[in-house]
């Protein structure tokens, strides 16, 4: 297979992600799809480390390793304040979310 | 021919586990479609060489995020499945052209881009490689990282922990909505 | 592989230890060449999937009877000479069980849990080495493989209570799921000593690291302060994790029915059932491939005994000490084994990762010599112990008698 192929899953998967957070309503499915977006980017580093022109060969790896802890801890923050939110007003509906309104 | 064949599997896995989470009405069934989707990513990063990071992916992905995921869903009194008018925000035709419009500019931009036939030759790392280069060249960042899971679990924990002081706060408590229901 | 040095690599016994090996290789000869890495491949699968459920079956009567012994009852002795055919009415009478769904009850996700517990761990027996040369996939990470497997289990658990629709089942998968991922961090820090040590994630590679003999004694890493430490805290911690008693609150009977599989009957039942032994099993097997010596003998002189005889011996022995254990210890409460894992489990474990980075940089230093030896060993012992001892103490101290108090459950 080639770089491409690798590289358009990714993309279809982003825009995929991308499609989830902007019209979802509940909080949770919204986060899904910003983890579905960091994955798409994990993706294009391990199809980069793959087949590009590597001089350290190392680096790409790494690079989605770093990414992985890094979305864990996204996703663990981001829950804890669904969690929190949801204590306060009792849903997890972002429309409903308008207590900051002027 | 034998790689292409298990690319495509795990590609259109990988495609269709985020299909449905962005489909289905059930909450808890988006998550475990959204852990088909990580599963899918596993195997395609195994299927491009990268065992470390492929078994990364499930540790952490399956092990712990989509687990955190149905939890949150379980707090929040989620799980039942939701009214049609209730699962997409009012927005939600914009929403998806947008989301569509960055895949057509995305895919367009691939599809005849310099560096994309490249077929190079597979870096080949060893776990023990890998090791050594995060104690070496690149024990800054790890170091970086465990300060950042350090704080992102605090701050999970403290975030998400009842607050005591608030509810005895006179002030504060008329203004906090009523607790509804009870236990499920 | 001529690791082990107590090994005879000539004559009749290397032929029986190899005799599965050997056996592989002369089918997979028959058919022609490209097929053959898929034939071996098929045979080893062949293998893990005959003799581990066979060893289950084994199991469930050996627990029943050894449990019926600590009971002063004989348990079960009607089918069969001595009751030892009992699995096989077992098997029929669960096969031929109606296999109810709940009304309410997610159908497709119901279905799905046991079967994809059963996979995923019958996955993870696929870098277990059972003997020498005996491992189905010899990758490079196979230690951190069994581990992200076994994460994956925690989900097919919450899919079974959750897709039941029903409070015990849902409350079960909680419980197992929260007790699972507690104790999933001591048992990851408690492995990574042996790891570390070794210098390698593959399986075989640890085992063979355990290979050598002095004098007649070998080099298992139970035998030093933290592999001692680091396998005492790996057995607590995968009782914890296979839910097995004293860690048995997500099926306590007395609260919950039976946990999160409540409302599964005949074969999917009987997946269950299977999916929980087969895990524990797994769980002994790496347990003893990281810390006692994976197939190796325990005294030189014995070393003419086929290794895949010791593997399997040895694994006898942990599922004795598991049924052993569930016949003498009452359960845990949630909140006891909630502090047990945060508080004392994941210091201990914490600290024998310096102790064995300390062992490591005190042998370099001390250097050779029965004193520095000692020295080295006195030291990393009295650290462990005494740690052990002062927490211990402090969380006794910390006890408050009183009623329980819910913090996150509401």
């Amino acid at each position: 297979m080639t770089l491409t192929a690798y590289l358009i899953v990714a993309a279809m998967l982003f825009a995929l992600g991308l499609g989830i957070a902007l019209t979802r309503r509940n909080a949770i499915l919204v986060l899904i799809g910003i983890e579905l977006m960091l994955n798409a980017a994990n993706l294009n580093l391990i199809a980069f480390w793959r087949f590009g022109a590597h001089a350290e060969p190392m680096t790409g790896m790494l690079f989605a390793l770093f990414s992985i802890a890094v979305a864990a801890a996204e996703a663990s923050v981001g829950l804890g304040l669904v969690i929190a939110w949801f204590r306060h007003a009792r849903t997890t509906d972002l429309d409903e979310m308008t207590r900051m309104k002027g | 021919m034998m790689h292409a064949a298990f690319f495509l599997t795990f590609a259109v896995l990988t495609l269709a586990g985020a299909v449905a989470a962005a489909l289905l009405r059930n909450l808890v069934h988006c998550a475990l479609s959204l852990t088909v989707t990580f599963a899918g990513l596993a195997l395609l990063y195994l299927s491009l060489g990268a065992e470390f990071v492929g078994l990364t992916q499930v540790l952490v992905y399956i092990g712990a995020v989509a687990i955190l995921v149905v939890f949150a869903i379980l707090l929040t009194r989620g799980s039942g499945s939701l009214p049609r008018q209730m699962l997409s925000s009012s927005g939600w035709r914009v929403g998806w052209l947008a989301a569509v419009a960055v895949g057509f500019v995305l895919v367009a931009a691939l599809r005849d881009a310099p560096f994309a036939q490249s077929q190079g030759n597979a870096p080949v790392v060893s776990v023990k490689e890998i090791g050594q280069a995060l104690m070496g060249p690149f024990a800054l960042p790890l170091e970086i990282v465990g300060v950042l899971l350090t704080v992102a679990l605090i701050g999970a924990v403290i975030v998400a922990m009842p607050e005591k002081p608030m509810l005895e706060n006179p002030v504060l408590k008329n203004q906090m909505p009523e607790k509804q229901g009870g236990a499920e | 592989m001529n690791l082990n040095a107590g090994w005879a690599s000539t004559g009749w016994t290397s032929t029986l230890d190899q005799i599965f090996v050997l056996v592989q290789h002369r089918v997979a000869e028959l058919f022609p060449p490209v097929l053959q890495p898929w034939v071996a491949m098929i045979l080893g699968v062949v293998g893990i999937v005959a003799v581990f459920p066979a060893i289950f079956a084994l199991t469930t009567v050996l627990e029943r009877k050894g449990l019926g012994r600590m009971q002063n009852r004989l348990g079960p002795n009607r089918v069969g000479p001595y009751g030892i055919l009992q699995p096989m009415a077992d098997a029929i009478k669960s096969l031929t069980k109606e296999d109810i769904i709940p009304r309410s009850a997610d159908a497709v996700v119901h279905f799905l849990a046991p079967v994809v517990l059963v996979v995923a761990i019958f996955l993870g027996y696929a870098v277990l080495p059972v003997g020498r040369n005996m491992v189905l996939m010899p990758i490079d990470a196979g230690i951190l493989f069994f581990f992200a497997i076994g994460a994956s289990t925690e989900l097919s658990i919450f899919m079974a209570g959750w897709s039941s629709r029903n409070k015990y089942s849902l409350l079960g998968a909680m419980r197992a799921v929260a007790q699972m991922i507690s104790y999933e961090v001591p048992l990851l820090l408690s492995a990574v000593v042996a790891i570390m040590m070794t210098g390698s994630l593959s399986p075989e590679a640890i085992v063979a690291a355990q290979g050598g003999f002095s004098g007649v004694l070998p080099h298992w890493y139970v035998f030093t302060p933290w592999g001692f430490a680091g396998f005492a805290l790996f057995v607590v911690a995968a009782l914890a994790e296979t839910n097995r008693s004293p860690f048995d609150l997500p099926e306590g009977e007395s609260e919950l029915v039976a946990g999160y599989f409540t409302e599964y009957s005949g074969f999917k039942f009987a997946l269950f059932f299977l999916g929980e032994y087969l895990g524990m099993m797994s769980i002994a097997g790496y347990g003893i491939t990281l810390f006692l010596g994976g197939w190796g003998a325990p005294f030189s002189f014995l070393a003419f005994i086929p290794s895949w005889a010791w593997f399997f011996g040895k694994l006898f022995l942990a599922i004795f000490f598991f049924i052993w254990l569930r016949g003498t210890l009452p359960r845990l409460r949630q909140d006891q084994l909630m502090n047990f894992a945060w508080k004392f489990m994941l210091p201990m474990s914490l600290l024998n990762l310096l102790v064995a980075a300390a062992w490591r940089f005190l042998g370099e230093w001390l250097g050779a010599g029965v004193g520095a030896e000692a020295i080295r060993w006195l030291a990393c012992a009295a650290v462990l112990g005494g740690t052990y001892v002062l927490l211990g103490r402090a969380m006794l101290r910390r006890q408050k008698i009183g009623p329980r108090s819910y913090r996150y459950a509401e």
